[in-house]
């Protein structure tokens, strides 16, 4: 009978534990906030909640006195919750800069089976036949709104490391700039066609040595200058634009590109447009807009990443868990004759569960709020940069976003429900005499 | 050692605060093991001491622009230059993008210059007889289930074949295998032959990615690479020859920073993980006063209980972290068992076993230090009171 009482108490403890760390981690933000006002409600409204808030008030207002175990729990949970964030920001920097080099009404067109620019060749008539094909928006010339661009790479050393990275050259044709109209020239001016002229982009320039506005290029054998400098707030920051013609004779490609980026008159134009293309054999092509280009690229590394910082993250987290149990275990039995007096003059277990859950809470939100800070403070915006696609570097920004924040506050209450609700159920049950009795 | 019982006594006085300590140690050890091991993987590669007498001669421009065949007999025709290879690189997919593993055709003395891939003498053979004949890792046989004898076929990313179709299949003719464990990620990748490639492929025809170059004196290393690099300069397709190794670190260096991510990841865990098991071994100690305070009246001096504290801080961080290195050379032998080669895990070897060790005992130390000089330092009459 008694072997039966003890496994149902665990057994409820067990599931307590579950459904509270489904609640934290699940429910969004605005339920969560119903429920931290119910609670409110009760401890202010409630003769049992008036009692919790009461024993409550004791813990929190003597933490001071118990500063340096406290700040075991505070600083254990800083330290998950900011690698976490950190990490994930990394995999979310990333992917936002390949996301929002895409969109839905261009398309690019590559060789078939291709499957990365730098891998595609398209012969001359191929691309005209691609930038004349229905479906490509035209200017009020009547030009197709089309770039043949060819992409190569040149090694260049790292600023940071003065290691040889690669860099990617992107050749594009007169239509570019209509292309990509958000793009700004921030530096200098845009490179002439039939020129060995050069513009770079931001994330480019400040990751590497030797390309900035008006240094020169050897390529070659020939003598390439950087004249200008552009922001497009994208993946294209990581590239050097010049002529394709012009590129393409450096590279020995005779008059081949690799691809052909499009304007379409919109985004529904898509369908048609690669329906034309796949019916016409003179062409060989893949046709994908953009959006799905790029998404495709960064999927797999986005997803390396997240993998990654939860599998850190949970390791980390269970050695805080087990430092916050420590912590409360050792609160819970410096007050134990507290508690056991106060149950002793009538209080009920529930009021000093809540306290005690309740404390390690606001010490885990703490930790929370603190790690999530940091790497806030040190990582968000943090350029760092990977190799590409197109074997090249691709430079992005860690992105530490609300709702990565948010996350890592969650992940911190949980680890503080977890650490507080063993310890909070422990002084619950202290029996009152022993407990009394006790030096 | 005598006084081990009693160290373990005091250890475990608190069972549940210890094992609970325990945990934490654990789990701190165990991110040690798994970061380590990917650390190791990336360096691995480019501490090899496989590819000291190589040299590897790229495109000036970068390894991705071909370089003409017509360098091949001046670049053997140079002093203490033993052999030449080549390669270039393929990129065919098997079945799914997903399913990425290296393969490049190669000249027929690919490995002979490449030594420490071993393939059986009849199998080499095979493989020079064989116009379409492939050579692959072990790893990579095992990940596929393939045979000798069975058929590849790859698809194209860069190269169609001449008549335009993406698809080429190779004879599975050999499988190599690599005695360093360290070395063993390279066993995933594909080697066909060179001659068939450059017959059958649409454009490129008579260029080579790279030359790896083999020499008799790998003191003469610097001096053949100027030498190399002199054949084309100021033409239109200069090289930039450098051993093999600087060319790993370059382009390990490409995908990330990984060691300043591995280290500035331990660096919060241990920072936190001090903290907290400080935390512990002072409250431990300052339970344990008067304890103490019995051991010096019986006869122990300071310095005995200085070193009896110290000893179990170490003691704690030690099993602890053990266990959890111990826990991460199993997870990291399961994950290169389930998910093949790829991963980029090197097993948990000596090195890291004695990193791991040295940083136990300096982290023992470290939270030990100041409870151990607390104890030390503690006046028999005023522990004994209480005061």
């Amino acid at each position: 009978m008694r072997t039966l009482k003890r496994f149902l108490s665990g057994l409820g403890m067990l599931v307590l534990l579950v459904v509270g760390v489904a609640i934290l981690m699940l429910v969004p933000w605005p339920l969560l906030l119903v429920l931290v006002l119910v609670l409110a409600a009760w401890m202010g409204l409630t003769r049992s909640g008036r009692q919790a808030a009461s024993v409550s008030w004791v813990g929190i207002s003597t933490l001071p006195q118990r500063l340096g175990s406290s700040s075991v729990v505070v600083i254990g949970i800083a330290g998950v919750v900011g690698v976490l964030v950190a990490l994930l920001a990394m995999g979310e920097g990333f992917q936002a800069t390949l996301k929002q080099t895409g969109s839905d009404d261009t398309v690019v067109v590559m060789r078939a089976g291709a499957q990365a620019e730098l891998n595609s060749v398209l012969g001359h008539d191929s691309v005209t036949l691609i930038t004349q094909a229905a479906g490509v928006l035209k200017d009020k010339d009547g030009r197709p709104i089309a770039s043949p661009e060819l992409v190569v790479v040149a090694s260049l050393p790292k600023k940071s490391s003065g290691l040889d990275s690669n860099v990617e050259i992107r050749g594009v044709g007169p239509q570019i700039w209509v292309l990509h109209p958000d793009l700004k020239i921030t530096d200098g001016r845009a490179f002439k066609p039939g020129l060995r002229e050069l513009v770079v982009g931001k994330g480019a320039r400040e990751e590497f040595a030797h390309i900035d506005v008006g240094s020169t290029l050897n390529l070659n054998n020939q003598t390439w200058t950087v004249v200008g400098a552009f922001d497009s707030d994208d993946a294209h920051n990581s590239e050097l634009w010049g002529d394709t013609d012009v590129v393409g004779s450096t590279y020995r490609r005779g008059s081949s590109s690799s691809l052909v980026t499009a304007r379409l008159t919109s985004a529904d134009a898509f369908d048609a447009f690669k329906a034309a293309l796949a019916s016409d054999p003179r062409l060989k092509v893949d046709v994908k807009t953009t959006r799905a280009y790029y998404t495709e690229q960064s999927a797999g590394l986005a997803k390396l990443i997240r993998i990654l910082g939860t599998t850190i993250g949970v390791i980390m987290g269970i050695g805080a868990i087990f430092g916050a149990l420590n912590t409360m275990y050792a609160a819970v039995a410096t007050r134990a004759r507290e508690i056991a007096t106060l149950r002793a003059i009538g209080f009920r277990g529930l009021p000093v569960v809540v306290s005690v859950l309740l404390e390690t809470m606001l010490l885990a939100l703490a930790g929370g709020v603190l790690g999530a800070a940091i790497a806030w403070i040190i990582f968000n915006n943090y350029t760092a940069s990977t190799l590409g696609a197109n074997f090249s570097q691709i430079v992005f920004a860690f992105k530490v976003s609300p709702a990565l924040v948010w996350n890592g506050i969650k992940w911190a209450l949980a680890i503080g429900f977890i650490g507080g609700l063993f310890p909070a159920l422990r002084a619950a049950r202290l029996p009152v005499t022993t407990a009394l009795r006790e030096l | 050692m005598k006084y081990l019982h009693l160290v373990w006594a005091a250890l475990f006085r608190r069972k549940t605060r210890t094992i609970f300590t325990l945990i934490s140690v654990l789990a701190a050890f165990l991110l040690f093991g798994l970061l380590d091991s990917v650390h190791s993987a990336f360096s691995g590669a480019a501490d090899s001491v496989a590819g000291v007498d190589r040299l590897v001669t790229i495109s000036k421009v970068s390894f991705t622009v071909s370089l003409p065949k017509s360098l091949l007999p001046r670049i053997q025709a140079i002093p203490n230059v033993k052999d030449v290879a080549y390669a270039n690189w393929f990129g065919g997919i098997y079945q799914d993008p997903k399913n990425f593993f290296p393969n490049e055709a190669v000249s027929d003395n690919f490995f002979d210059v490449f030594s420490e891939f071993v393939l059986p003498p009849e199998q080499r053979e095979a493989f020079r007889k064989t116009r379409t004949g492939a050579v692959v890792g072990a790893e990579l046989a095992k990940k596929f289930g393939w045979k000798i004898g069975d058929k590849i076929p790859l698809q194209a990313t860069i190269f169609p074949q001449k008549g335009g179709s993406n698809v080429w299949t190779f004879d599975l003719v050999g499988i190599y295998h690599i005695a360093d464990p360290k070395q063993r990620s390279q066993e995933g990748a594909l080697f066909f032959n060179w001659d068939y490639f450059d017959e059958a492929r649409q454009f490129g025809n008579g260029n080579i990615g790279w030359y790896i170059e083999r020499l008799t004196d790998r003191n003469a290393a610097d001096q053949v690479a100027s030498a190399i690099d002199a054949l084309s300069a100021n033409s239109d397709h200069e090289t930039k020859t450098q051993t093999e190794q600087a060319f790993n670190v370059a382009f390990i260096g490409q995908f990330a920073d990984i060691g300043l991510i591995v280290g500035a990841i331990m660096a919060a865990v241990f920072f936190t993980l001090i903290l907290l098991t400080g935390n512990t071994m002072a409250q431990a100690v300052r339970e344990r006063i008067p304890e103490l305070a019995v051991l010096k009246t019986i006869g122990f001096s300071n310095k005995s209980v200085l070193g009896l504290v110290l000893s179990e801080s170490i003691l704690l961080i030690l099993i602890g972290g053990v266990l959890g290195l111990a826990i991460a050379a199993v997870v990291v032998g399961a994950l290169k068992a389930s998910l093949g080669s790829g991963i980029p895990m090197a097993p948990v070897d000596a090195v890291t076993w004695a990193k791991g060790i040295a940083l136990m005992i300096g982290i023992g130390v470290v939270i030990g230090v100041l409870p151990a000089l607390r104890g030390m330092r503690l006046r028999i009459v005023d522990a004994l009171a209480g005061r």
